[in-house]
C-alpha cells in the first residue's frame, strides 16, 4: 500500500483491542441514566396520542396533588423560555418551517408530541401522575401521505399555507458541470424509469435517549446521551436565551447513535429550563416505546428516476425528482439529509446529464433527520436499482453494466456531474476481488440451474458497486449549502511533565473507538507508547470546541486535526530540543519520539523536553514554556470510500421467505487506523442496511398512531436472523488528507441495502417481477408472486422492450409523483456545487 | 417502564392462593411466571390491585409419568417442557414447541401453565397442546375440576379458567413414538408466530395411521386442523400425499390481518406450513 | 413495601421495595448495580440480562420481590476476586466484540449462559442462543465469534 507516511507506522494499521473495552465489559459505565444527583427530581413527559389537534384544555390538578410531584409544566407555562427548536439547515432562503416548541403550545402535529412535563421526586411518581394529566384534542385533519400532501389538500400546518417546505434543485447544465439532462433523455436510445420507496426508518440506538442537567452551579451542567455536545451546548444556549459561557455540556458514555443522536432534542430543552426554573438538578431517562415514537426518524422518500443511456448501455443521463417527508417539524439538520444524497446519485457512472429536484414535505408524523448514511443510502440504493434495470434492457450481466460505465482507476481524479472530484479509486480492483471470494461464477450457474429446474427456492445474486462522501466537510462547501455551521474539526495535544499525553478531541465517540485509534495516531506521531496517551472528549469543559461525530468525518476531519496538533508540538518542541541538545535546529531530525542531531549519537525524547518545558528553568530566551499544541483542521474535500458488494440470496417461492446465503463485500476506505475497528464498522453498518432491506419499517395507522410501536413489532434483528459475512478490503488512500484515510462508518449501511434487494429481484425476475418495496417481507414477496403468476398487470410489471432508436418509458410504478409543484420554488443552485 | 402500583401476595400454598383470589381487591391477576404479564404491566395496558404470585407453591412443577399419560405442573418452565426427557418422549410436539417460544431467558422463567392461561391466539403452547388433546386441571373454591384442551381455549385472552381458580396441572395423553414438529413461521427469530402449525403423526410401514394437527395465530384461539388430519390418515407418508392433505389447513379459520401479512396469505402458509410439518414429523 | 433479602454478585442485601419494582430497577437504584441497563419496555432486548440463581433472565421481566431469598450475578460480579475478568469478558475484548457497549453486560451474561447449557454449541446454535439479544452496532459477527473462542472446541 502506498502511505503518506514518513516513518515506518508501528501502531496505525495494527489490530489494537480497544482501550475503551474495560469500563464496558465490566459494567463500570458512565451511562447518563447512571448519574444521581442530590435532591435531583425525576421527569416524565405527558405525549400526545393523537397526530394532529388543537390543544382544547389541559387539566394538570390531579397530577399537581399526586404524591411526590413538584411541578407539572405545559407549553404554555414555558412558552417563554423554551424558544424554538433549531433547525440548522434551510436548504432555500424561502423554506417553511413551523415554530417548533419542546412543549405544544397550542397545536400538537404528531402523535407522540410533548403536551406536558411532570417533575417528581421519583420516576415512579412521575410516572403515576401522567396517568392524572387530562387533555382534551379538537381533532385537525391528519396529513399522512406525503405524495398526496405535496400536491396541497389538507395542510400539516395551515398557517405556512402549504405542505411544501422547499424545493431544491441541482442542474448540470445550470451548474456547469455537465449537459442538459432532458436534451439526454429525449436522444437517448434507452430511458428507464423506476419509483423507488425508501421506507421510514427508526435508527434504534440501543441506549434510549437520557439527560441531567444540574442547574446548581455557576455553569449550568447538562448530561447528555448525545452525538453533539458541543453542537448541542451552542444551540441549547442560543434556544434558550443562556449565555453559551453559562452552559457545560458533557456525552459521558454514549450507547449508539447512527444519526438518532444529532439532534437537539426537546427533552433536552424541557430538562434544561425546568432544571432552571426549580433550581434541583433533573433527570429524564426515555423509555423505549417513546423512543420509537418521538425520537426522530430517518429515511421516509420518494425517489423518481429517470435514467437515458445508449443501445450499448452507455449511461447518458439521470434525472431524480425526490419527494422527502420531513414529518411534522424540521429537526436539527433535516431538510439537507435528502440534499446530501443529490451528489452521490451518479455514484461510480460517467453520466455527462444530471438533473436533482427535491421536494421536502410536511406531514403529521415524527419528524425525520441523520439516520446512518443520511442521503447517501438513498443515493445509492436507487441509482444501484435502476443499473439492474438498465441491465434488464441491454440485455447484459448487472456487472457489465456497470463496468461499461464506471470511472477507470486510470480516471482518477475524476469530477464528477455532480460537482465532487473523487480524489481516488479502484471500482475494478474491489470488484475483482469480491467476484472471487463469493464465487460470482458458479452463483450464477447455480442461479441458472435453479431456474431450469423450477426450484420452489430461487436463487437471486445482487450487486452493489457503491461509492459514498465521507469527512463531512469542507465548510466552504456547507456554507455553499446554506448549512450553519462548518466542517472543520479541532484537537489538542497535552503534553505532561511525566511524558504522558492527554489528546482533547473535538469528535465525540459513541461506540466508534477513538480512545483507541486517535491514540495509535499519536502514538505512531510523537514516537510515544500508545499506554501513555489518555483521549478525552465529550465535556465541553475539557474540549472546548468541536463539531462531533457524524457523517463518518471523525478520522478524515478530526484524525487529521490530531495530527496537524501532534506536529504543532514536534515544531514547538524543536527550538527547545535545539537549546538543550546545543545543536542547530536545522541539524534536528524528529524519529520515533525523539530529537536526533544528525551525525551523533546525540538525542533526546519527546517526553524530556515536556519536563523540562514544566520545569522551564532554561529555555531559549523567548519561547514559551510549553509545547502544548492545537489545530483546527478543515478538509479541502470530501473523501470518498468506495466498494463491491455482492449477495446471493435463496426466496421460497411459496412462503415469500428470503434468507441470505452469502454476503461478500470489498470496502476501499483508504488507509486503515485499526482494522479491528473498521471491520466492526462493516458488519454494524451492513446488518442496518440488510435490516432496511428486508426487516425495518415504520408503519402509521390511517389516524397517524405508530402501529411500529416497540421492538415487538419494529424488527430490530438479531444475531439468530443473521449470517457472517465474508469482508476484505482494497486500498486506494485518500490524497486529499495526510493519513490518505476516507471513513467507514456509514460504508456498510449505505453499499448493502441495494444489494439485498437487487438479490431479490434477481430472484424473481424470471417471473416478471421487477420491484419489490422495502422491506421485502414474506408477505410482500409472495403477493407480488401470485400477481405476476397471475398474469395481472402489477405494479411491478416490467413492460418489454420498444423498438430500437424509440426511447422506453417504463413507468415502473403507478406511485405517480408529480413534481411540477417543485417549480415555484426551484432556485438556484450554483449552491449545490461542491 | 415503570407497572401501576399493586399489593402482591406469594403465597406457599395452593389454598393461601385461592384465598388470595377471593379477596375483595378490584382486580386481581395470577402470576406464574409474568413473562406475559409483566410486560403488560410495563406498558400500563393493565393495571391490577393485587397480584398473586404462584412462585412460592410448591408441588406446582415438573413432570410425572402417570401411565396413560404425563402430567405436566402448571409451573413448569418453557424450557424445562422443552429439554424434560418424558415430555421429549412421549409428547415430543409440546417439547419442540416449547424450544420455540421467545428466547432463552423468556423459557427460563415463562410457564407452560402461564401461556395457556394467557391464551395468546399467537402463543406457541396452544396448538401442540391442543393437538395432543390433553387436558387441563382446574382447581378452585369448589374443588378440582377437568378440562379438555378443546374446551379450555374460549376467546383470544380468554380461558376456562374462572377468576377464582387456578390452573395447575396438564395432563398430556402419551403419543410415544409420534413423530411430530412445530413448523413456525416469523421474519425474525424473536417474533411471534406470523402462523405456525404442530403436527403429530403416527406412521405404520410407511402409511400414516394417524395424525393431529393445531395450528397458531390463524384465528382468535388455537384450532384443530380436522380436515387435514382425516385426509392425511390411510396415506402414505410422501410429498405428495402429505401436501395434498395440507392443502385444507385453512379451511373454516379466521385469521387475522396485519403488517406481516393479510388472512389469505396466512391460510396459504397455514397449507404449505402445515405440509412442511407433517413431512418433518414423519421424517421425509 | 415488601422486605426482600437478595445476594447480588456475592453480597447480601436486605431492603424495603415496592411491589411494582422491576428487578433491574432495584439492582440499578437501590444496589448501585448500573452495569445492568435498560435497553426496552418489551422484554425484547436482553440488555438487563443477569443470572438468577446461576439462569440467564432478564431483569426488567421480574419483579425485585419474586427473586428474595435468590442469589443474582450481575456483569458485576463476574471479574475473579483479583479483578481478572471472567474468560467471557475477555473474549469480548479480544475479538472486539462489542462497540458502543450497551448491550454487552446483557449480551455476555446470555453468552455465558449459552455455554452453561451447551458448552460446544455450533455457530447457529450460538446465533440461536442470542436471539433475545438485541445489538445495534456489531453485526453480531464478533460477538459470534468470541462466544465460539471460549466454547469447548473453541479457538481459545
Amino acid at each position: 500500500m502506498t502511505t503518506t507516511e514518513e516513518r515506518p507506522a508501528a501502531e496505525i494499521g495494527a489490530p489494537r483491542r480497544r482501550k475503551e473495552d474495560q469500563r464496558l465489559i465490566t459494567g463500570r459505565t458512565r451511562w447518563t441514566d447512571n448519574i444521581t444527583l442530590p435532591g435531583m427530581l425525576h421527569l416524565t413527559m405527558v405525549r400526545s396520542p393523537v397526530a394532529h389537534g388543537k390543544i382544547a384544555s389541559i387539566d394538570t390538578e390531579a397530577a399537581k396533588a399526586a404524591p411526590g410531584v413538584i411541578a407539572v409544566i405545559t407549553g404554555a407555562d414555558i412558552a417563554d423560555e423554551q424558544g424554538s427548536l433549531p433547525c440548522a439547515w434551510p436548504i432555500t432562503p424561502d423554506q417553511k418551517a413551523p415554530p417548533h416548541p419542546a412543549v405544544a403550545v397550542d397545536t400538537v402535529n404528531f402523535a407522540g408530541e410533548i403536551v406536558a412535563c411532570i417533575v417528581a421526586r421519583s420516576p415512579a411518581e412521575a410516572r403515576d401522575a401522567v396517568e392524572l394529566v387530562d387533555v382534551d384534542y379538537d381533532d385537525l385533519p391528519v396529513v399522512l401521505d406525503m405524495a398526496a400532501a405535496a400536491q396541497g389538500g389538507e395542510l400539516t400546518h395551515p398557517d405556512l399555507g402549504t405542505n411544501v417546505s422547499a424545493t431544491w434543485v441541482y442542474d448540470s447544465a445550470e451548474a456547469g458541470t455537465g449537459s442538459d439532462v432532458e436534451a439526454a433523455i429525449s436522444s437517448s436510445d434507452i430511458v428507464v424509469e423506476r419509483t423507488y420507496r425508501q421506507q421510514r426508518l427508526i435508527p434504534a440506538f440501543m441506549e434510549p435517549r437520557s439527560v441531567v442537567c444540574d442547574p446548581t452551579g455557576e455553569q449550568t451542567t447538562l448530561w447528555s446521551a448525545t452525538q453533539i455536545p458541543h453542537i448541542l451546548r451552542l444551540m441549547l444556549a442560543l434556544t434558550c436565551g443562556i449565555s453559551e459561557s453559562k452552559v457545560r455540556v458533557i456525552a459521558p458514555d454514549v450507547g449508539g447513535g447512527f444519526g438518532g443522536k444529532l439532534q437537539v432534542t426537546p427533552e433536552e430543552v424541557i430538562t434544561l429550563v425546568v432544571a432552571r426554573r426549580l433550581g434541583r438538578p433533573c433527570k429524564y431517562t426515555e423509555t423505549r416505546s417513546e423512543s420509537i415514537m418521538a425520537a426522530h426518524h430517518g429515511r421516509d422518500q420518494i425517489q423518481k428516476l429517470t435514467l437515458s443511456a445508449r443501445r450499448d448501455g452507455t449511461v447518458t443521463g439521470l434525472k431524480v425528482e425526490l419527494l422527502a417527508d420531513m414529518g411534522a417539524y424540521l429537526g436539527l439538520v433535516s431538510p439537507g439529509i435528502p440534499i446530501l444524497g443529490a451528489f452521490m446519485y451518479n455514484s461510480i457512472y460517467k453520466f455527462p446529464a444530471y438533473r436533482f429536484v427535491c421536494t421536502n414535505v410536511f406531514t403529521n408524523k415524527n419528524w425525520t433527520d441523520a439516520y446512518r448514511g443520511a442521503g447517501r443510502p438513498e443515493a445509492t440504493y436507487a441509482i444501484e436499482r435502476i443499473m439492474d434495470e438498465l441491465a434488464v434492457e441491454v440485455g447484459v450481466d448487472p456487472m457489465e453494466i456497470r463496468e461499461r460505465n464506471w470511472i477507470k482507476h486510470e480516471e482518477f481524479p475524476f469530477s464528477t456531474v455532480a460537482g465532487l472530484e473523487y480524489d481516488t479509486g479502484n471500482y475494478e480492483a474491489a470488484t475483482a476481488r469480491a467476484k472471487e471470494l463469493f464465487g460470482y461464477d458458479a452463483l450464477r450457474a447455480e442461479q441458472e440451474q435453479r431456474r431450469q429446474s423450477n426450484d420452489p427456492v430461487q436463487l437471486g445474486i445482487g450487486i452493489s458497486t457503491f461509492t459514498e462522501m465521507c469527512g463531512l466537510a469542507p465548510s466552504r462547501v456547507l456554507g455553499a449549502l446554506s448549512y450553519a455551521a462548518g466542517g472543520w474539526e479541532h484537537a489538542s495535544v497535552r503534553m505532561l511533565p511525566s511524558g504522558k499525553v492527554e489528546v482533547v478531541t473535538g469528535t465525540s465517540p459513541h461506540g466508534q473507538g477513538h480512545e483507541t485509534a486517535w491514540g495509535q495516531i499519536t502514538a505512531d506521531r510523537l514516537g510515544v507508547p500508545f499506554d501513555d496517551i489518555e483521549v478525552l472528549h465529550g465535556d465541553t469543559q475539557i474540549s472546548h470546541k468541536g463539531l462531533d461525530s457524524y457523517g463518518s468525518r471523525s478520522l478524515t476531519v478530526g484524525g487529521m486535526a490530531l495530527v496537524a496538533a501532534a506536529d504543532k508540538v514536534i515544531e514547538k518542541a524543536r527550538p527547545i530540543a535545539a537549546h538543550m541538545l546545543e545543536a542547530s535546529v536545522d541539524d534536528l531530525e524528529f524519529t520515533a519520539g525523539r530529537f536526533n542531531v544528525r551525525g551523533t549519537d546525540s538525542s533526546l525524547g519527546i517526553g524530556d523536553i515536556a519536563l523540562a518545558v514544566f520545569a522551564a528553568h532554561d529555555l531559549p530566551f523567548g519561547v514559551e514554556p510549553s509545547i502544548d499544541a492545537e489545530a483546527t483542521f478543515d478538509p479541502a474535500n470530501f473523501s470518498f470510500p468506495h466498494g463491491t458488494h455482492l449477495c446471493a440470496i435463496e426466496v421460497d417461492t411459496d412462503t415469500g421467505a428470503a434468507k441470505i446465503r452469502n454476503y461478500t463485500c470489498v470496502d476501499d476506505i483508504g488507509n486503515v487506523i485499526n482494522p479491528l475497528i473498521v471491520e466492526g464498522q462493516v458488519h454494524g453498518g451492513l446488518v442496518q442496511g440488510i435490516a432496511q432491506a428486508l426487516f425495518e419499517e415504520a408503519v402509521y395507522d390511517d389516524s397517524g398512531t405508530l402501529v411500529t410501536g416497540s421492538f415487538v413489532d419494529y424488527l430490530v434483528p438479531s444475531a439468530a436472523d443473521l449470517l457472517n459475512f465474508t469482508t476484505d478490503r482494497t486500498e486506494s488512500p485518500s490524497t486529499t488528507n495526510a493519513l490518505g484515510v476516507k471513513g467507514v462508518g456509514e460504508a456498510g449501511t449505505i453499499a448493502s441495502t441495494p444489494a439485498v434487494v437487487n438479490a431479490v429481484v434477481d430472484a424473481l425476475r424470471p417471473l416478471g417481477i421487477n420491484d419489490i418495496e422495502m422491506p421485502c417481507s414474506p408477505y410482500r414477496i409472495w403477493t407480488a408472486i401470485q400477481a405476476a403468476s397471475s398474469g395481472a398487470k402489477t405494479p411491478t410489471d416490467n413492460p418489454t422492450v420498444d423498438e430500437p432508436a424509440q426511447p422506453t418509458h417504463n413507468a415502473a410504478t403507478s406511485e405517480a409523483m408529480t413534481t411540477e409543484t417543485s417549480g415555484d420554488n426551484a432556485i438556484d443552485t450554483e449552491g449545490g456545487r461542491a | 417502564m415503570i407497572p401501576a402500583a399493586f399489593d402482591y401476595v406469594s403465597p406457599d400454598s395452593l389454598a393461601g392462593a385461592l384465598e388470595a383470589l377471593g379477596s375483595d381487591a378490584d382486580e386481581i391477576k395470577v402470576m406464574a411466571g409474568g413473562q406475559s404479564l409483566i410486560p403488560v404491566l410495563k406498558l400500563r395496558l393493565a393495571a391490577p390491585t393485587l397480584i398473586v404470585d404462584l412462585g412460592r407453591i410448591p408441588g406446582l412443577s415438573g413432570v410425572t409419568d402417570e401411565g396413560d399419560a404425563i402430567v405436566i405442573g402448571a409451573m413448569t418452565t418453557h424450557d424445562e417442557v422443552a429439554t424434560d426427557a418424558l415430555v421429549t418422549e412421549h409428547a415430543a410436539l409440546l417439547a419442540k414447541a416449547a424450544q420455540t417460544v421467545a428466547d432463552p431467558q423468556v423459557r427460563h422463567r415463562g410457564t407452560l401453565g402461564g401461556a395457556l392461561v394467557h391464551a395468546d391466539p399467537a402463543g406457541d403452547l396452544p396448538a401442540p397442546i391442543l393437538a395432543l388433546e390433553a387436558e387441563m386441571v382446574i382447581v378452585g373454591p369448589a374443588g378440582e375440576r377437568t378440562v379438555s384442551a378443546a374446551d379450555f381455549f374460549e376467546d383470544m385472552f380468554t380461558t376456562s379458567v374462572g377468576p377464582d381458580e387456578i390452573l395447575t396441572q396438564i395432563r398430556v395423553p402419551k403419543h410415544s413414538g409420534w413423530g411430530a414438529h412445530y413448523e413456525k413461521f416469523t421474519r425474525v427469530a424473536q417474533q411471534w408466530s406470523i402462523v405456525a402449525v404442530a403436527a403429530t403423526v403416527k406412521t405404520e410401514a410407511g402409511t400414516i395411521t394417524d395424525a393431529k394437527v393445531a395450528l397458531t395465530n390463524m384465528g382468535s384461539t388455537a384450532v384443530r386442523a380436522r380436515a387435514v388430519e382425516a385426509a392425511l390418515i390411510g396415506q402414505p407418508a410422501n410429498p405428495d400425499a402429505v401436501r395434498s392433505a395440507a392443502a385444507q389447513a385453512a379451511d373454516g379459520t379466521t385469521p387475522p390481518t396485519d403488517p406481516n401479512g393479510d388472512a389469505d396469505y396466512r391460510r396459504h402458509l397455514a397449507a404449505v406450513l402445515t405440509g412442511r410439518a407433517v413431512l418433518t414429523a414423519v421424517g421425509t | 413495601m415488601a422486605r426482600i433479602n437478595m445476594v447480588v454478585d456475592g453480597v447480601s442485601y436486605s431492603d424495603d421495595v415496592e411491589p411494582r419494582t422491576l428487578l433491574v430497577q432495584y439492582l440499578r437504584e437501590d444496589v448501585g448495580k448500573t452495569g445492568t441497563v435498560v435497553g426496552c419496555d418489551t422484554s425484547n432486548c436482553g440488555a438487563c440480562t443477569v443470572l438468577l440463581d446461576g439462569v440467564s433472565v432478564k431483569s426488567c421481566t421480574l419483579l425485585a420481590v419474586q427473586a428474595d431469598g435468590h442469589e443474582v450475578t450481575t456483569i458485576e460480579g463476574l471479574s475473579s476476586s483479583d479483578g481478572g475478568l471472567h474468560p467471557m469478558q475477555q473474549a469480548f475484548h479480544d475479538n472486539h466484540a462489542l462497540q458502543c457497549g450497551y448491550c454487552t453486560p446483557g449480551m455476555i451474561m446470555q453468552s455465558i449462559d449459552v455455554l452453561n447449557s451447551n458448552p460446544s454449541p455450533s455457530e447457529h446454535e450460538v446465533r440461536d442462543g442470542l436471539e433475545g439479544n438485541l445489538c445495534r452496532c456489531t453485526g453480531y459477527q464478533n460477538i459470534v465469534k468470541a462466544v465460539m473462542s471460549v466454547s469447548k472446541g473453541g479457538a481459545a
